[in-house]
């Protein structure tokens, strides 16, 4: 009952979205592991993690478009959050070294050897523990995400102050993980990881695994989503966007309206980032770079904010387009980058999903219009 | 204490004064709303009218003075809160949620919880259906409760955001130039559907259509320079030479 419940909430493009990832999650893998190498559907092992990391990048688009899309909060400080979940799920991946590190230490990480650091620092405590550190991936992008959206909330800033607000959370962040005494790792950030839950993050069944879980936690979370916007409360999240004044004077908290959506946005963003680190093997304070947060802006604007389903599709095509380019022309991708960006908000506001709907529409008419002229022409042709 | 608020009028502003950079946008003004009343406000451009407004709706705090509501201070309390006591507001520039559908808008203003995570999993009962149902025959939409509010036309979003405040069910409805934009006929119908609201609890209207004002047929108040003019009949109010002078001569 409440899963056709929750069907009948989904467009056709979300249902396509959802069956796709199930899909790729199943046969990706599969190809990768049981086809042999010479076989021209055999998927390399050096594309799982790059294509496993684009699922990522669409988890965190899929975040943005909470907050910007729905709410019309331009947050420019979510790699902040991408950041934090992936530096939780690093510090688990570095408890799992072990003795088998440089300096061959039971507990402590080498940076920490190498800083002679005597014992493990309080907030490394508990990382050893995969549940306690998956809890950790969504609680502190949620805590902060929390306090920084009560006080900025409460006191109604709004618009372009509050995106240089985030875009400066993100920055004071790199600046302070980049200094060693932090305890993560400095400018090195966390890396030379072995294995996750005892499986080698070398061997080609784990990264296919990883592969596995972003496609099936990415389908998860778009389900999230889609239900929360569809709901009274993602209603509600619309009607801030365009009449914050009037859902104020409704008697609803607008605070309490944007703080809900920033908080589960971030966690998403925790998540994806999470799932990003073991995949591509090394978190560093460059994650905090204002740059990255933008780079999302512009993914969820050329899919086309507000859709759920257009930065999926926009994080997935930008970032294909990104590999490709750097790899062809690697001077020009900023540029194309930047240029797509002014390309995109000129000629097409509401992104592909915009483009799309306006194709349909017209579509649409045409053979409405081919359906009304036909009984008119049969008379002529009686004649 | 029922003794206490039965003499307590719904509404009750006493020597407000309120500054925007030295510039007195209210000064010293009082004003008493009674249960089911309802009143007609005009006055000049810049009067202070819609000051007025967002001074009792929380959203501007008064420098001085008391505002109270069935002997609450309202001064104490913001916006939500004071929608919540049962104050509705419809804005001078037609205010609705223009990315929904018409029927939604109402779903949204439904009296009802306005609790986050409620919202999150609430589903509609049949009454909550049927009051919108009703809310929308009254404002005249039934045939286009899907449409998109922004598609409405001007006149038709100022009876929507009045049919918002319906469904929030206040016990004070404050509107702020209901029939700007509107045809005679519109103005016509809108003064009969205030006047039928008025009959179930306290309305206040900010108006500059006389014509409109007399088809109310209620107690008037002149505001000028933010402070009242004159109050009473409209006869009264219009003969008033102060008022002649300040507002209806020119
Ligand atoms: N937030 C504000 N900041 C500065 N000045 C303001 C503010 N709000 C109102 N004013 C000024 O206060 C005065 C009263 O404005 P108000 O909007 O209350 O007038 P009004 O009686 O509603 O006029 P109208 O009939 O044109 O709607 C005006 O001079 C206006 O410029
Ligand atoms: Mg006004």
């Amino acid at each position: 009952m409440i899963s056709q419940a929750l069907f009948t909430r989904f467009s056709l493009g979300a249902r396509v979205l959802i069956i796709s990832l199930c899909v790729v999650a199943i046969l990706v893998p599969a190809a990768n592991l049981l086809l042999p190498p010479e076989h021209f559907a055999h998927v390399p092992s050096h594309l799982l993690p790059l294509w496993g990391k684009y699922l990522c990048y669409a988890m965190l688009a899929l975040a943005l478009d909470l907050v910007w899309g729905y709410c019309g909060i331009l947050s420019l400080g979510h790699g902040a959050f991408f950041a934090l979940g992936g530096y939780a799920c690093g510090m688990y991946l570095m408890r799992q070294i072990g003795p088998r590190g440089v300096y061959a230490d039971p507990v402590l990480p080498d940076f920490m050897v190498f800083l002679n650091w005597q014992e493990l620092p309080w907030f490394w405590q508990g990382f050893d523990q995969f549940w306690f550190a998956m809890l950790m991936v969504v609680a502190v992008p949620g805590l902060l995400a929390f306090v920084f959206g009560w006080f900025a909330f409460r006191s109604r800033v709004t618009g372009v102050y509050l995106s240089i607000i985030t875009q400066a959370l993100t920055y004071a962040l790199l600046l302070a993980f980049f200094r060693n005494d932090m305890g993560f790792g400095g400018n090195n950030g966390l890396t030379d990881f072995k294995d996750i839950l005892g499986f080698s993050l070398q061997a080609d069944t784990t990264r296919a695994s990883l592969f596995a879980a972003s496609a099936l936690l990415l389908a998860l979370v778009f389900v999230v989503c889609q239900f929360i916007v569809s709901s009274k409360l993602g209603k509600l999240m619309q009607a801030v966007n365009h009449a914050e004044s009037r859902v104020r004077f409704t008697g609803y908290r607008v605070e309490h309206i944007k703080l809900f959506a920033f908080v589960v946005s971030a966690m998403i963003a925790g998540i994806a980032g999470a799932l990003y680190v073991p995949q591509v093997g090394i978190i560093n304070p460059g994650e905090f770079a204002p740059a990255n947060s933008i780079e999302v802006v512009i993914w969820t604007a050329v899919g086309g904010r507000g859709t759920l389903l257009g930065p999926i599709i926009g994080a997935l095509l930008v970032n294909g387009g990104k590999s490709y380019f750097t790899a062809a022309f690697p001077e020009v991708w900023l540029f194309a980058l930047g240029a797509l960006f002014v390309a995109v908000t000129l000629f097409l506001p509401h992104g592909l999903m915009g483009l799309f709907k306006q194709i349909c529409t017209r579509f649409n008419k045409r053979s409405a219009t081919a359906a009304k002229v036909t009984p008119l022409m049969k008379p002529e042709a009686a004649e | 204490m029922s003794k206490f608020l039965e003499n307590t009028p719904l509404l009750y502003l006493d020597g407000v004064s309120v500054a925007f950079d030295g510039f007195k946008a209210i000064n010293n003004l009082s004003l008493v709303v009674e249960h089911g009343e309802m009143r007609a406000i005009i006055g000049p451009n810049g009067a202070g009218k819609t000051t007025m407004m967002d001074i009792i709706t929380g959203k501007t705090r008064p420098d001085h003075g008391t505002v109270l509501f069935e002997g609450q201070d309202l001064t104490l309390h913001d916006e939500a809160q004071i929608a919540n006591m049962g104050i509705g507001r419809k804005f001078q520039k037609p205010t609705v949620f223009e990315n929904h559908s018409i029927y939604d808008n109402l779903l949204l203003a439904l009296k009802g919880s306005r609790n986050v995570f409620q919202a999150l999993f609430s589903t509609q009962s049949t009454e909550q259906k049927q009051r919108i149902d009703e809310i929308l025959a009254v404002i005249r939409l039934e045939n286009r409760r899907d449409t998109l509010a922004a598609d409405l036309s001007h006149g038709q979003k100022q009876w929507l955001e009045i049919g918002m405040l319906l469904a929030q069910d206040p016990k004070l409805l404050l509107v702020d130039e209901p029939v700007a934009g509107m045809t005679d006929a519109e103005t016509v119908e809108t003064a009969k559907l205030l006047r039928e609201i008025s009959k179930t609890r306290s309305v206040v209207v900010v108006e500059h259509d006389m014509s409109f004002i007399r088809d109310l047929d209620v107690k008037v108040t002149c505001l000028a320079e933010g402070a009242v003019l004159s109050e009473g009949s409209l006869n009264h109010v219009s003969s008033d030479p102060k008022v002649i002078e300040s507002y209806l001569g020119r």
